[in-house]
């Protein structure tokens, strides 16, 4: 049924995917030195791999996903790609800003144990709080 | 490690689990041995792909957890039905509560719904088979595994006794020391690969495979339930999964994520858990609702009212699914503008769940109501769940959960949306369609006595933990004092809940009853139905479902059909060879090589859940390099399944 279709659409080799792959791969142990390799500041190495991971998460998008992909009758299956890029995008930012938002807001960010990051208040009187309750 | 403390060891309770399990297998092998029935067992279930076959496997080991879970809650209500009882200890307490939570939601509810959309949706869209037939046998076998894997821990081990939240810094190394703990993250971890392929299966079988004519709005309301439940599961279950190996790189590998040191967050388990966990209750309730909409239609012999408004409510439920988890956690402190918004947004949420309400009510008005088994459940379920929907908007008001929070209301709560939702649902859709999978009916008369006892058990059992809630009795605690006054209600909760466990006994019963008594379906249209699944002319449908391809002209197009008279009946000239899937011995080989790479990494043996997934690897490229394009049916062998003479 529908191996007629995919047979003849894999025909030939697959560069598009090797190269996916090996750049993956690539942008993957780059990350991995960046973070062990440099002395960069913690800041900088998130910020770098960071970017990394948007041009990995593209570049799979783009080799495997098949995100240029169109439907050649009624645009159907165009519309259903783009609800549910859409839709992915919503819950990626729900899960992104949502999470930070609701762990650093309130009392919550006194869950960070090791690191009081209030300014106003000591290490003691933090401890004290606590104990009080 | 040894042997006692390999096994779990020194409880009469585990003892006589341990003899009726070995008494167990030793009778299916001798029964399989005695009947030859192994080769029977591998061709015909273990190697299926078929995907009627597959839903009875998951109805079957659904209802079969059902009884665990069932047992592990009458346990609890055993020791709980008066003061200071010494039934069971704290520890033990613990670990029923945790395994009854786990596999109610995990091994019972989902694999029970999923069970049903895989008998079911691919017959009412005109389909031959899902979009995957082998990844749906990959999922099936991946869940049961899970579910295997998660539980053998009660006598191999030991069970985890952190909920089934299993929240930090509760569930680390140091709190809960032991393979308990490790049990539930890879059991849940390998079931959930399972599900979320079904998400795709499905996802892609709806949207691709309905027959020709069937436009999206002319789907039945089960289908679209399924579809919308299926793009919740894509994007929910892989906060799980990522959660769940957080963890376990906490508890394996010594990682900091939820753990008290090492600037770990030991709430962001809880965040994570629940940013899947809400998404999860709507998971388990919107095939729910998909089922009643048929069922109440069917029997009310009504289009269903407000069939376009249904569908956008479930639409804007599964958006706002992901916009409310907040609420499970409103006590953790985050808050005014925090626990503000996510009251707002919970509240409303109820609002497209009570458009549906009353478009089921509207539905049956002035329709010719025919009180069905599967009715009488879709109508207890209307009346029930308001009631847990009621105490939900209570609790949804985060000012006042201060006060709910963590009490015996809030158990009451979801057992009112979960039970009289799910529950009644699975139920309902049991015997709905019981005759679509088995070709006869459960008789009618036992089935309703099934509904009463149950339904009355069910409220006499959760109707007074409101009250025990708002006398401020906390949940799972294994005991309580006998001044605190709670004695009498909880010992009317426990008689209800056996109630419910005779309710189910009964239910088993009717199952033998009616394979042994019942009257066979000599067609397919059981119970005067509406939509694609009645259809066939055979109670059972064959393996190919449709000799020819239904083509669609509106919705309910069968029951239109009926009406005018013009059924189509098949003849010779509409047979051509159809093209199906092969069986494969793969997928069940590939979970078990899951089950010992689960079970080397609980016990923390690196090198048998190495071996085991060098296995799994093996598998998947066995089946990369297998060029298995199916076979055909041929005509002869159509048109003798189908008997036509013509």
């Amino acid at each position: 049924m529908a191996n007629k279709s995919a047979a003849t659409e894999h025909g030939g080799f697959p560069w598009k995917h090797l190269i996916g792959f090996v750049l993956s791969i690539v942008l993957t142990l780059f990350a991995l030195w960046i973070a062990l390799g440099t002395d960069l500041s913690v800041t900088w190495i998130l910020i770098i791999i960071f970017g990394f991971a948007f041009l990995q998460a593209a570049l799979q998008l783009l080799m495997f996903m098949h995100v240029t992909e169109n439907s050649r009758k009624g645009g159907f299956s165009g519309r259903i790609q783009i609800g549910n890029v859409l839709f992915g995008a919503f819950v990626a930012i729900v899960i992104v800003i949502g999470s930070v938002w609701v762990m650093s807001a309130g009392h919550a960010k006194h869950d960070k144990h090791d690191a009081p990051k209030t300014e106003n208040q000591d290490g003691s009187h933090e401890s004290e709080e606590h104990g009080s309750h | 490690m040894k042997w006692d403390e390999f096994f779990v060891t020194g409880d009469p309770l585990i003892y006589g689990a341990d003899v009726s399990i070995a008494l167990t297998t030793a009778g299916i092998l001798f029964y399989l041995t005695y009947f030859k029935k192994w080769k029977w067992l591998w061709t015909e279930w273990l190697t299926t792909v078929d995907h009627k076959k597959l839903g009875i496997m998951y109805i079957v080991s659904a209802v079969l957890m059902l009884f665990r879970g069932g047992v592990d809650a009458l346990l609890m209500r055993t020791q709980l039905a008066v003061p200071e009882a010494k039934f069971l200890d704290s520890q033990h307490y613990n670990e029923i509560f945790t395994t009854h939570g786990t596999i109610m939601i995990i091994f019972m509810a989902m694999p029970f719904l999923i069970g049903l959309i895989n008998v079911v949706v691919p017959l009412q869209i005109g389909a031959r088979d899902v979009a995957y037939p082998y990844l749906n046998a990959v999922s099936f076998w991946t869940f049961f595994i899970g579910a295997m894997l998660f539980n053998i821990s009660f006598i191999i081990g030991g069970s985890p006794s952190a909920g089934w939240t299993s929240y930090m810094p509760l569930a680390s190394n140091e709190m809960s020391p032991g393979p308990g703990q490790n049990y539930y993250l890879l059991g849940l971890q390998i079931a959930g690969i399972g599900t979320l392929l079904t998400g795709i299966n499905f996802l892609v079988t709806i949207l691709k495979m309905r027959a020709p004519g069937m436009t999206l709005f002319r789907m039945p309301m089960f289908t679209w339930s399924s579809l919308v439940t299926m793009v919740i599961i894509i994007f929910a279950f892989p906060i799980l999964t990522v959660a769940l190996a957080l963890m376990t790189f906490d508890r394996l590998f010594g990682s900091h994520f939820f753990t008290l040191q090492g600037e770990g967050m030991d709430m962001l388990w809880a965040n994570l858990f629940w940013l899947w966990g809400h998404p999860e209750v709507y998971i388990v309730i919107l095939p729910a609702f998909g089922m009643f909409s048929e069922i109440i239609s069917t029997f009310s012999r009504k289009t269903l009212f407000g069939y376009k408004a249904m569908i956008w409510s479930m639409l804007l439920i599964a958006g706002y699914s992901f916009l409310v988890w907040v609420h499970h956690f409103f006590t953790m402190g985050s808050g005014a503008v925090v626990n503000s918004v996510f009251s707002i947004t919970t509240m409303a949420i109820g609002i497209p769940t009570g458009v549906k309400i009353f478009n089921w009510l509207f539905t049956m008005y002035r329709g010719k109501i025919e009180f069905a088994t599967p009715m009488l459940w879709s109508l207890g379920f209307i009346v029930n769940f308001v009631i847990g929907g009621v105490t939900g908007v209570m609790l949804a008001m985060a000012a006042a959960d201060y006060q709910y929070h963590n009490t015996y209301f809030l158990v009451s709560h979801f057992h009112y949306v979960l039970i009289a939702g799910t529950v009644f649902a699975c139920f309902a859709g049991l015997v709905y369609w019981y005759p679509k999978m088995f070709g006869y009916k459960l008789n009618e008369r036992i089935g309703k006595w099934v509904f009463w006892l149950f339904t009355i058990g069910f409220n006499i059992c959760f109707f007074p933990q409101y009250f025990l809630g708002l006398d401020g009795m906390p949940r799972r605690v294994y005991t309580y004092s006998e001044e605190s006054g709670w004695g009498p209600l909880n010992m009317v909760s426990t008689i209800g809940g056996f109630m419910m466990g005779v309710a189910f006994l009964i239910l088993v019963y009717n199952m033998y009853y009616s394979f042994r008594y019942a009257k066979r379906e000599t067609h397919g249209d059981a119970w005067n139905g509406r939509t694609l699944e009645w259809s066939t002319p055979s109670a059972m449908p064959p393996f190919y479902n449709f000799a020819k391809i239904p083509v669609v002209k509106s919705l309910d197009h069968f029951w239109r059909q009926k009406q005018e008279g013009k059924v189509e009946k098949l003849t010779i000239k509409d047979i051509k060879p159809i093209h199906m899937p092969s069986n494969s011995g793969v997928p069940f080989i590939m979970a078990s090589f899951f089950f010992i790479a689960g079970f080397g990494m609980v016990f923390e043996w690196m090198w048998m859940g190495a071996l085991g997934l060098i296995g799994v690897f093996g598998t998947l490229i066995y089946r990369s390099f297998e060029y298995d394009d199916g076979y055909y049916v041929s005509e002869e062998e159509i048109i003798k399944t189908e008997k036509i003479s013509n």
